[in-house]
């Protein structure tokens, strides 16, 4: 569900953000900018990490389309966080040919290992986890993505996993 | 097999990029379209190939684009369809990872043959490292003057853009791309119209999978009628199959159509066998969508016959003893797996993505996932199968969208080919959490049908 947190402050788009949104809206016919609104959303998440009321707000200014169409497309789609993540979200595919080679056991190791539920943030800040639907690369399951960029995990194990923490603990510092 | 028409030079160091790629004989296929033939001829020769859509209908693409309308003055679209999130398919991913501009050269050599000026690629959201890499490919390809403006000094202009998804099974169901195209929620359409009628803002549109579009660069470069020697009656040419679950060697492979399964499955060419010297239970064979079978039935067809990578034989015995090529996703199961288990995820994946927009799919969905659950959990009861079988019925034909029969058809066979794993679930309760029903018979050789004199 959308909900206004009450935290919400203002946001502001920096220019280079703008040039980014302006180069997405002159991919399409005249008229039609409204086209642009998925890929702006992933520009506006890849920069704040979450879409607050706020933002979307200024997306539909931006697009000109009423606030309502831009929290009708921010709820349907499951990559749009709607309240703040972690610094890094780890979404494991839970889908069938991957539990056939142990994503069940993946995600068991990850709520251990975090010390979170799926969907929690760590106290730190730093990593939320969740299982997603099956992500087109069930013959290197177990896998996991990581946004904004989605970089892949294939064939994890409890040691890759291991390893893939401790990186990302050293990377969250700086 | 005898060539990959597809993934030949998929080992080439540097294939990704324009230079190698041309250096292979890529973009001949471009030239040859745009400068020796006309845009009837490219759509002629796509349907003497007898292409079918990779996409998992397998409806022959020349028709397909013959369909399209042609109307004076309204612009037309080519929308490739690289949403790939059919459970158990990942052909499209590897692709575009590792050749992209084989898509980018089909997607201007098509988008030529159906007139259109701008075209779109739509990738999953959660494709962003796919989407770089073709979005790279592009910019090379209009370097080179392969795209853009009067390309190759023919007259014929073309932009090619990606567009990322946002997260959406449905969304690659074709009228559902569409509208997230349009920057909407991913609902499908009521058809008619169809794409090819009022499409992509309301103009003629085709619409094509990744694999499809692709398959239009060997179609040019050989001519249709050589592709269509490749295969096997009216499984023309050559498919890319995603091979996952327990298989030794899981990957993508190119096959011939009318490969058979068991060589498909048991030699070291392809998937190698079963994982860990395990035995094979049971096999989905074109996507989480189609028909489960058991390992027997997979092999051999109930007229006891080897069973072929086709669109006829993996259909042999319609619903009751077949399944479908579907879109090549291609599941092993391994003799620990448990069936029950198994389609209670698939289930839950058919109730998380459907959008709500008809009642039986909304609601049986929701139904099926949970009666699945308490007979997986050990709280089941013997009436739950036929339960599950007449609300699968309920749900199969009565939506606006296929996505309803896809969460029915594996709810249903998996019931009609493991009755009895389900029934042990409920007459062993607790034990089924923990114990598993193991390989039973599914593995054993098909009883000899009678012969009738
Ligand atoms: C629920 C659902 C999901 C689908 N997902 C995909 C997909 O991920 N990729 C795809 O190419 N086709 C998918 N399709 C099929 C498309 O609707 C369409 O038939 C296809 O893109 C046509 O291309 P083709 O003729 O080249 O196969 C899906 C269909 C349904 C009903
Ligand atoms: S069948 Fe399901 S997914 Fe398709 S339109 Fe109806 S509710 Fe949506
Ligand atoms: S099932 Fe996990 S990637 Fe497909």
């Amino acid at each position: 569900m959308l909900r206004v947190e009450e935290t919400q402050a203002p946001v502001e788009f920096s220019p280079e953000l703008i040039s980014k949104f302006d180069d997405v809206k002159s991919r399409y016919p005249a008229g039609k900018q409204k086209s642009a609104l998925l890929p702006i959303l992933h520009l506006v998440q890849a920069e704040f990490g979450w879409l607050s009321a706020a933002a979307m707000d200024k997306v539909a200014g931006y697009l000109q389309i009423q606030d309502i169409e831009v929290y009708e497309v921010a709820t349907f789609y499951s990559m749009y966080f709607l309240n703040p993540k972690g610094k890094y979200v780890l979404e494991v595919c839970r889908t069938g040919p991957c539990c056939l080679v142990g994503a069940e056991k993946i995600m068991d190791y990850l709520e251990e290992k975090l010390g979170v539920k799926e969907g929690e943030v760590t106290a730190d800040g730093l990593f939320s986890w969740r299982g997603v639907e099956c992500l087109a690369a069930c013959g290197f399951g177990p896998v996991l993505q990581i946004g904004p960029e989605y970089t892949f995990y294939e064939n994890l194990t409890k040691d890759s996993v291991d390893k893939l923490i401790k990186d990302l603990k050293e990377k969250g510092k700086n | 097999m005898a060539r990959k028409l597809l993934l030949e030079h998929i080992n080439v160091p540097g294939i990704n990029t324009f230079d190698v790629y041309r250096s292979k004989g890529g973009y001949a296929a471009v030239e040859k379209a745009l400068k020796t033939m006309s845009p009837d001829d490219v759509v002629e020769e796509v349907k003497k190939s007898g292409l079918r859509g990779r996409g998992g209908a397998g409806f022959p693409t020349g028709m397909k684009w013959s369909f399209l309308a042609k109307p004076e003055g309204v612009a037309r679209y080519l929308v490739c369809n690289a949403d790939e999130s059919e459970p158990g398919t990942f052909k499209d991913r590897y692709l575009m990872t590792y050749i992209p501009h084989l898509l980018i050269e089909g997607m201007i050599a098509a988008s030529f043959a159906l007139g259109a000026k701008i075209s779109y690629i739509y990738v999953r959201g959660e494709m962003m490292p796919q989407i770089r890499i073709l979005e790279k490919a592009i910019a090379e390809a209009k370097n080179a003057g392969f795209l853009g403006k009067n390309i190759l000094g023919t007259g014929y202009d073309l932009e090619l853009y990606v567009q990322p998804g946002g997260g959406a099974y449905i969304c690659g169901e074709e009228t559902a791309l569409l509208e997230s195209l349009e920057g909407k929620r991913g609902n499908p359409r009521i058809k008619p119209p169809f794409p090819a009628i009022a499409g992509l803002y309301g103009c003629p549109t085709v619409v094509n999978n990744v694999e499809s579009i692709a398959a239009v660069v060997p179609i040019i470069n050989e001519g249709g009628d050589e592709y269509a020697k490749v295969g096997i009656g009216r499984s023309t040419g050559t498919k890319l199959i995603s091979a996952g679950g327990n298989v030794k060697k899981p990957g993508v492979y190119e096959i011939d159509l009318g490969l058979p399964v068991e060589e498909f499955l048991y030699s070291d060419e392809y998937c190698g066998g079963i994982a860990n010297g395990k035995r094979l239970k049971a096999v989905v064979a074109g996507g989480s969508s189609v028909p489960i079978l058991p390992a027997n039935l997979f092999l051999k067809t109930i007229k006891n016959e080897p069973r072929l990578m086709s669109y006829e034989s993996l259909s042999d015995g319609g619903f009751v003893s077949g399944t479908m090529m579907g879109s090549g996703g291609f599941i092993a199961f391994d003799e620990d797996q448990c069936i029950v288990r198994n389609t209670w995820n698939f289930s839950r994946f058919y109730h998380h993505e459907s959008c709500g927009q008809c009642s039986p799919c909304r609601e049986g969905t929701g139904w099926m996932e949970k009666v699945l659950h308490r007979l997986e959990h050990g709280h089941g009861k013997m009436s739950d199968m036929d339960l599950l079988v007449d609300v699968s019925k309920k749900i199969e034909g009565n939506t606006i969208c296929p996505l309803g029969d896809a969460a029915a058809w594996p709810v249903a066979s998996a019931i009609r080919h493991f009755r009895d794993e389900f029934e042990w679930h409920v007459s062993h309760g607790a034990e089924a959490v923990t114990r598993n029903f193991g390989l039973a018979h599914y593995a054993d050789p098909l009883p000899q049908p009678e012969t009738v004199a």
